[in-house]
Formats: structure tokens, C-alpha cells, sequence
């Protein structure tokens, strides 16, 4: 504690008296760290900045002159206010429910004897290692027109799971678990001594919930809503698969920018959309962020006694298994699609459609496996590298590079994607259709959360312990590789596994600069499922799966042997 | 209304993974009278903790009874129970003001709003916090927290008031501030009061009555006089404060009245307890009760300190070291280290075990 003080008040006498000419001098006396600071600052300008930079330029230029016809053109048409409206009111519902069902589940898991909390974390983790348009798929199989359910079960001819609540349902069942993680760490973080209090002051356990539970977790809640929310309407894969008539803004930035041909006609759309998503995240960020009263309850002072009685855990259990195995079945039937012949009209088993993946090529399986796994390790050491930078260094630029990179967790897919075409298919720089291009923006797009986790845990490490490396002769490369890196290896590795599963289901971005040479495995998948191939669709989402989820295994079991134990990865 | 608590045959059993069990208390029978301050002592691990929280109503009995006056409250949820609790870590509501906070209780209860009002003001007045009662937690340091956590409970004027180890979280000073403020309030309002600490001090400044402690026994229940100067056994002696152990053979025995004799010379102690003729015994005694410089036994210092208000000293005596503490070091002569040194015993303050 004294030593963290003393290296503040240092950190502080710094800053007023040296300013800006001793931090620069600083940094200019080490050459690694110079050339480092550079080159980030240029990566995060180049394919954070300018491509977002241009976007906002294009949008105000009509026919070679400044003009605001893009934007007016936007609110003449009811059309585009429709899909404006359709992106709110998707947002707002899919936010609201996924926050509920996430907050049953965080309840249950942390203050109630419930028997599946493996299986819940099991669903939490299923979004990130599958394709965000797998639960979209299922949901065709199950309730579309020869759906299991729909047809099967209830015999309704013509079913229509295409349009808005189908496309509510799926992305609650997408993006809950996100909810979930967020309000279960904050609800663990609750001293029970507080609820205990309650208690003992006469309150009931609906009372203690009500009155001391909720409130305390308000500002969580609302958190884990606007996550939600930001995710839904940067959704890119669900509402192009199921959206049918239901067009949001993500969709039409696709829609126009490549459909019609209209690039500069997407640009205002887009910088609508990225508002919309950018404060949403502000708010999140900055508001919310500080209003927490959990950090002032201090630490947990004992274990939580969990609930026990009956008549609440067994009305829990009951829903949560029966949430589970609803979203566990929506991704069993992917695997069990591939191998039926034609869904629902004639379910007998065949092997035809992984017949047809393998004749028409393994391509799709071959480039997609091989770019993430060249873009893994870069986002991996960019991110931790970059984190190390904001945590320990001062530099000129350091807020920028804080910002930039913070607020691309924000930047919906489809907007940096058409950032990219916009930015790099003509000279200096001509990127669109190489593998390059596709690297990048894997690395851009899985970056933002392995900076954050790579700051979180920096921030527990008593930076006395760099220092002594460097008094002890380390040079800054040296202090970096031998003392900072080990320490937070776990959060590296976490990071790796991220940016791999990311990458290998990223559809967004991406499917604005995909090209004859290379193609990746979701954005085939989804031009199968627009044919209508559901088995081919299925075979190449089961591919998918299967090899994110065996390469997380691998990447675990070779972690556990070099002794960072499986827990410490968390995803 | 205050009210007595009454405490028999509890037990706590705790299962861990199925096979392996944790007897945190065992066969515990106590007795609290209304009003009384009834301190909870013992090492970490000792039950009293546990104890008290099955008062309170947070931890089930494995078996027992425990009444609240005349009420067998086993089967009661805590909010159902006729207690206030003061917890270590305050425990106060982050989201709430000092107000709300101590009125939190009166509105569960449905009390009127002016009445909660005269009455979170009456408390507020007694805690001299009037300055405080727009301020959230987050404001307030622990000492201002902690009476916050006090007045919340207060104001309930509960039946029973618990004390879970409330000073651990002060610094050295407010601790003991706050103990004789908790004293001066507690005697004020002559709330029955069961409080738990692992400080001995505390236990010492705060109680009518000590109940000592050790692997979910109860080791002595007694008053701060009697737990110090007659403990029963070589644990509690330890416990509360300084002690040396020594032996010696009953020579003679006049009713309660015993002579000891302590190698080679004889010493008359009186004694609750039967010890026959010849036995050999154990006798506690306090490091001041040890005479410096009278002609009894030679002994030869081994340790010497200097401590202010007293001098201490370790002297080898027969195989064994004792402990003496000469109190008011300014009139008398200082011992080395190497130096002989004659002792002798307090015969009043040799205490048989």
C-alpha cells in the first residue's frame, strides 16, 4: 500500500514538474519504447480512426460538394425511418428480456441451492464459440415452415418465424448470457452481511430482495441492459438471417453498401448507427460505471448462506433447466440438421450434404482456420502490449490510444467493415479482397476486450516489481518479456482463446471484404442458408463448432502443461 | 422491552462434502438475564461467532433450544426474532442515507411516519449524529459507519442487541472510544446485550459477565474479576491475560481452606473446590502478584525490560520460567539480567486449577 501510494505521489510530482518534455524525454531514451508507442498508435489511426474518419467524411459529400443530402435523404424516406425504428424497438426488446432471464439466472446462480450451475455456465459460454447466427438457424429449424415444432408438433402449415419476433427470440437467447456474466459477478460482490442486516431488521426475503437487493444491483442491471442493447443492434448475422421483411440498421448499411452498390448512401446510416451504439456505451461506460454501490460495501466478509427453501428453489431450478435445454437444443439441432436429408419433409439420414461441403471444397474450413490462426497470436501480444503501454507508461497520445481502442468495443461490425472498403480499395493503400485485409480485421475486432482484460489484471500487479527488474539492469523490453508477460499469462492465454473463437465466427466486418480468393466459413454458411440449403448450412456450422471448440481444448490442455491451471482462462 | 436469553444443550454440527464434520459449538447451555452484557470470548474457530449467529437466526440449530424471553425461537426466521444485530463490517445500506438506514427497520415494521421520525431523531440525538443524517456510507468513516450500524439496531429497542466483533475494524484509539461509548449507551438505554470479540480487553471493559470459549466448549462463565483472578482452567488463564503455572502438594486441609506446599515452604490458599491430602496440584499466578525482593525462593533473571508503567522480568526458577511484572518501577531497584533475584508469592492471588 505505502509502496503504491509513494509510486503515485512520484507519478504525480512528475506530471507537474516535468510536463510533457520530461515524458518525452523519457521515452525518446528508449528506443523499443518509442518505436513501440509509434507503431501502435499508428495501427489504432489506420484501422480504428481513419476507416470511421472517412465514413463521417463520405457521409457529408454529395456529388463532389458538402451537403447534408445523405442525412435528409435518410429522414425523407419512410422506409429508412422504419428501419430505424425497427432498430430501437428490437434493442429495447431484446435488452429488456435478455436483462430478466439474465438476471434469474445470476440470482439463482449466486444466492440459490440450484443443482445446474455448471450447465448455466456451460449456455453462458456457448454464444462465444459459436457463429452468431447458429441460434437463428435452429430457430428455422424448429419453427420455420416444415419446423419441428411449428409443423411437427403442432401441424401449422406455413409457419413464419421470419420477422421481428423471431428475431426477439433468438437474440435473447444470444446475447442473455452476456447479461448473465455481467450481473452474476456483481451479485457475487454483494456483502451478505448487508442482506443479513435486513433481515434481522424485521425484512422478509421478498422484502430484503425488493428493498436492499435490486437497488444495490440497479446501476448493474442497467449496465447489463445497455450491453445488450449495444449488441443487438450492431447484430449483423441474426436479423440477416431471420429478419425476413424486418430490416434494421445493421442489415441496411450491408444492404445499401454492397447490394446496391450505394457506399456513400450506407455512410450516413452508419454514422447514425455507430451513435446510437457509441452512446449507448458512453452511458454504460461513464455513468454507470461510477455509480456503483457495490464497491462501496466493501469486501465479501463471509461465504453467502444460499436459499434453500423449497418453494424457491424449486420453481427456479425448474425454469432454468427448462431456459437451459431450450437453448441447449437449439444448438444440438445444428449437428442433428446436417445429417437429414431434406428437414421436416423427409427426415431420413444421409451423409449427402457433407458430401457436397467436401465436392464443392474445403476451402471455406481450410482459409478461415488458417487466417484466425495467423490473426491469433498478433492480437494476442498487440493487446498486452498495448495494455502494458496504458497501465506503465506515460507517452504523448496515451489518451488517445486509451480512447480509441476503448471505444471500438462500441463500433458495430458493419460499420468498420464498410470503413474498411471505403477506406482501403483505392491507392495508396489497396488492401480489399487480400488476406491482409481479412487478418486485420480480425485482430481490430477481437482487440478492444483482450486490452481490457490485459489492463484489469496489470492493475493488480504492484508495479515496484517492474521497477526492481529495471533497477536490477532489464532493459524496457527485457522488464516487459521476463517479469510482466509471465505475470499475466493467464490473462493472455484468455485473450488468445478469445481472439481465436472471435475470429473463427466473425461475420460483420468481414463480410464486406471477402473476395473470390479468400472464402470464410460464416459468411458460406450464411449464403447457404439464403439458398435455402439448411443441411449444407448446418454441415458447415457443426465444422465450425467443432473446430473452435477443439482448438480452445487443445489450447487449454497445452497451457495446463506449460502451468496455468484451466481455471485461470476464463473466456 | 428487554429480555433474557436462555440457551440449552445447542449444538451445531457442520457437514463438509458429505463426510467430514465441524462441531463448531458443542452442548452449550447459557444464561443471559434482561439487561445483562454478556461478552462471547475465545480464539478465531471457537464457536462464538456461530453462536451467535444462531441467535440471530442465521445459522440453523443441529440441536438445543434457545429462548428470547419466554419465546423458543428455533424455528423463527431471523426477521421473525426479537433481535438487532451490529455487524464487524457494518454492513450498512450503500444506497440509502443515514436516515433511511436507521429507519429501515420502523418502515419493514410499518410504523407510522412521524413516530419513525421522532424516534430515528431520539436515536440520532443519543449518538450526538444529528450532523450526519443525509450522508451515505460512502461519506462517513468506519467509526461514524459503525455507529450508524449501532443506531440502526437501536432503534428497534430489540429485546436482545448483537454484537458481532464490531470493533475489529478500527484502528487501535476509536476502538477504545467506542467501547465505552457502547458501554456509557448500553447502560443508558439497559438493552440485554450478547457481544462477541476475540480481544480480551474489550471483554474485560465492556461485560457483566465473560463466557469463555475454546472448540465449541464453554470454558468458564464468569465475571471480569472472577475470570481473571479465579480462572478454571490453565486455557482461561492464558486466555485473559498473563499467567504462570506452578506446582505444589496439599499438606493440610481446614475446610476450604488448603496449605500448599510450594517446594519446601508452606502457603495457605482458599479454594471453592475439594483436593485431597497429599494430591498434587496447579496454581495460577499473575506476574504482578509476584513479590520482587521478599525473602522466599531464589531465583535468577533471565529477562529484564523496562515497559514504562511497570518493570518485567523472566527469572528461571526450578526448571521453569516465570513471568513477573513489578508495577511502579520508579521507587525501586532494577534487576539484570545474570542478577539473583528472591520472589515470593501473593498467597491471596494464588488461584488451584
Amino acid at each position: 500500500m505505502a509502496s503504491k501510494k509513494a509510486h503515485k505521489d512520484r507519478n504525480m510530482r512528475d506530471l507537474r514538474i516535468g510536463s510533457n518534455i520530461a515524458i518525452m524525454r523519457k521515452v525518446l531514451l528508449d528506443p523499443i519504447l518509442f518505436g513501440t508507442i509509434l507503431l501502435v498508435l499508428a495501427i489504432v489511426t489506420m484501422f480504428i480512426v481513419f476507416p470511421i474518419a472517412n465514413i463521417l467524411k463520405e457521409s457529408f459529400i454529395y456529388k463532389g460538394a458538402i451537403s447534408l443530402h445523405h442525412y435528409t435523404e435518410i429522414f425523407r424516406l419512410s422506409y429508412n425511418k422504419e428501419i430505424i425504428l425497427n432498430t430501437f424497438k428490437l434493442g429495447i426488446t431484446v435488452s429488456i428480456l435478455s436483462t430478466i432471464i439474465g438476471f434469474g439466472f445470476a440470482y439463482a446462480s449466486a444466492y440459490v441451492k440450484v443443482k445446474y450451475k455448471k450447465l448455466m455456465n456451460a449456455i453462458a459460454i456457448l454464444p462465444i464459440i459459436s457463429p452468431p447466427f447458429v441460434i437463428s438457424l435452429s430457430a428455422i429449424l424448429l419453427f420455420g415452415r416444415v419446423g419441428l415444432i411449428s409443423k411437427g408438433l403442432f401441424g401449422i402449415q406455413n409457419a413464419n418465424i421470419y420477422g421481428f419476433r423471431g428475431l426477439v427470440l433468438v437474440q435473447v437467447l444470444t446475447f442473455f448470457p452476456v447479461a448473465f456474466l455481467v450481473m452474476v459477478g456483481l451479485l457475487q460482490q454483494i456483502d451478505p452481511s448487508v442482506e443479513e442486516a435486513a433481515r434481522d431488521l424485521g425484512a422478509s426475503r421478498w422484502k430484503v430482495f425488493t428493498t436492499i437487493t435490486v437497488p444495490l444491483m440497479a446501476p448493474g442491471i442497467a449496465n447489463a441492459g445497455l450491453l445488450v442493447f449495444i449488441q443487438s443492434v450492431a447484430d449483423f448475422g441474426n436479423p440477416m438471417v431471420i429478419g425476413g421483411n424486418f430490416t434494421t440498421m445493421a442489415v441496411q448499411i450491408y444492404m445499401q453498401g454492397i447490394g446496391s452498390l450505394d457506399m456513400s448512401g450506407a455512410t450516413a446510416l452508419a454514422i447514425l448507427l455507430l451513435l446510437v451504439s457509441v452512446s449507448a456505451f458512453i452511458v454504460q461506460k461513464f455513468y454507470l460505471g461510477k455509480k456503483s454501490y457495490i464497491t462501496v460495501t466493501g469486501k465479501v466478509s463471509r461465504q453467502r448462506e444460499l436459499i434453500e427453501e423449497k418453494n424457491i428453489v424449486q420453481p427456479l431450478s425448474f425454469l432454468i433447466l427448462l431456459t437451459s435445454s431450450f437453448v441447449g437444443l437449439m444448438y444440438i439441432l445444428i449437428p442433428i440438421g446436417a445429417f437429414v436429408k431434406i428437414w421436416g419433409v423427409n427426415n431420413t439420414f444421409t451423409l449427402d450434404h457433407f458430401k457436397y461441403v467436401i465436392s464443392i471444397g474445403i476451402k471455406p474450413i481450410v482459409d478461415t482456420t488458417s487466417l484466425a490462426l495467423i490473426a491469433t497470436p498478433i492480437t494476442g501480444i498487440l493487446s498486452m502490449v498495448i495494455a502494458f503501454l496504458l497501465i506503465r507508461r506515460k507517452f504523448i497520445g496515451k489518451a488517445y490510444l486509451d480512447f480509441t481502442t476503448m471505444l471500438s468495443i462500441a463500433i458495430p461490425g458493419t460499420v468498420v467493415g464498410l470503413g474498411y472498403v471505403l477506406t482501403y480499395n483505392k491507392a495508396p493503400l489497396i488492401l480489399t479482397g487480400t488476406g491482409t485485409i481479412l487478418i486485420i480485421a480480425f485482430v481490430m475486432r477481437s482487440m478492444p476486450v483482450g486490452i481490457r482484460s490485459g489492463m484489469a489484471s496489470l492493475q493488480q500487479i504492484d508495479p515496484s516489481i517492474e521497477e526492481a527488474a529495471s533497477v536490477l539492469g532489464a532493459s524496457s523490453k527485457k522488464v516487459f518479456t521476463s517479469i510482466t508477460l509471465p505475470m499475466i499469462k493467464p490473462a493472455f492465454f484468455s485473450g488468445l482463446v478469445y481472439a481465436f473463437s472471435r475470429s473463427m465466427t466473425l461475420v460483420s466486418t468481414i463480410i464486406f471484404l471477402v473476395s473470390a480468393k479468400y472464402s470464410l466459413l460464416t459468411v458460406t454458411t450464411m449464403s447457404q442458408i439464403d439458398q435455402g440449403r439448411i443441411g449444407v448450412a448446418s454441415v458447415y456450422s457443426t465444422i465450425l463448432i467443432v473446430i473452435v471448440g477443439s482448438i480452445i481444448l487443445l489450447m487449454k490442455f497445452a497451457l495446463s502443461k506449460m502451468g496455468v491451471s484451466a481455471d485461470e482462462i476464463e473466456l | 422491552m428487554k429480555k433474557g436469553i436462555i440457551i440449552k444443550n445447542l449444538t451445531k454440527i457442520f457437514l463438509i462434502n458429505n463426510n467430514s464434520k465441524i462441531v463448531a459449538v458443542d452442548n452449550v447451555n447459557l444464561e443471559v438475564e434482561p439487561g445483562e452484557f454478556v461478552t462471547l470470548l475465545g480464539p478465531s474457530g471457537c464457536g462464538k461467532t456461530t453462536l451467535l449467529r444462531m441467535v440471530a437466526g442465521f445459522e440453523t440449530l443441529t440441536d438445543g433450544e434457545i429462548y428470547i424471553g419466554e419465546e423458543n425461537v428455533a424455528s423463527l426466521t431471523p426477521d421473525k426474532r426479537d433481535t438487532a444485530m451490529v455487524f464487524q463490517n457494518y454492513a450498512l445500506f450503500p444506497h440509502m442515507n443515514v436516515y433511511d438506514n436507521i429507519a429501515y427497520g420502523l418502515k419493514i415494521q410499518k410504523v407510522s411516519k412521524p413516530e419513525i421520525k421522532r424516534r430515528v431523531q431520539k436515536i440520532l440525538d443519543l449518538m450526538k449524529m444529528n450532523d450526519f443524517s443525509n450522508r451515505v456510507p460512502s461519506q462517513m468513516s468506519g467509526g461514524q459507519q459503525q455507529r450508524v450500524s449501532l443506531a440502526r439496531a437501536l432503534v428497534m429497542e430489540p429485546g436482545v442487541l448483537l454484537f458481532d466483533e464490531p470493533l475489529s475494524n478500527l484502528d487501535a484509539k476509536l476502538r477504545i472510544h467506542m467501547r465505552e461509548e457502547i458501554r456509557k449507551i448500553q447502560k443508558e438505554v439497559g438493552i440485554t446485550s450478547l457481544y462477541v470479540t476475540h480481544d480480551q480487553s474489550e471483554a474485560m471493559g465492556l461485560s457483566d459477565k465473560i463466557v469463555i470459549m475454546k472448540d465449541g466448549v464453554i470454558q468458564q462463565i464468569g465475571s471480569p474479576r472472577e475470570v481473571y483472578q479465579k480462572p478454571e482452567n490453565a486455557f482461561v488463564a492464558a486466555f485473559i491475560g498473563k499467567a504462570n503455572t506452578i506446582s505444589g502438594t496439599v499438606l493440610a486441609k481446614d475446610g476450604k481452606t488448603y496449605t500448599i506446599d510450594i517446594d519446601g515452604k508452606p502457603h495457605v490458599i482458599s479454594s471453592k473446590k475439594e483436593y485431597e491430602v497429599g494430591r498434587e496440584v496447579e496454581m495460577i499466578i499473575r506476574p504482578e502478584s509476584i513479590i520482587v525482593g521478599k525473602e522466599g525462593y531464589h531465583t535468577e533473571v533471565v529477562k529484564s525490560i523496562f515497559m514504562g508503567e511497570n518493570h518485567e522480568y523472566e527469572v528461571r526458577w526450578k526448571g521453569q520460567v516465570l513471568q513477573i511484572s513489578e508495577p511502579n518501577p520508579y521507587s525501586k531497584r532494577t534487576y539484570e539480567v545474570g542478577e539473583e533475584m528472591s520472589i515470593d508469592f501473593d498467597e491471596t492471588a494464588l488461584h488451584m486449577i
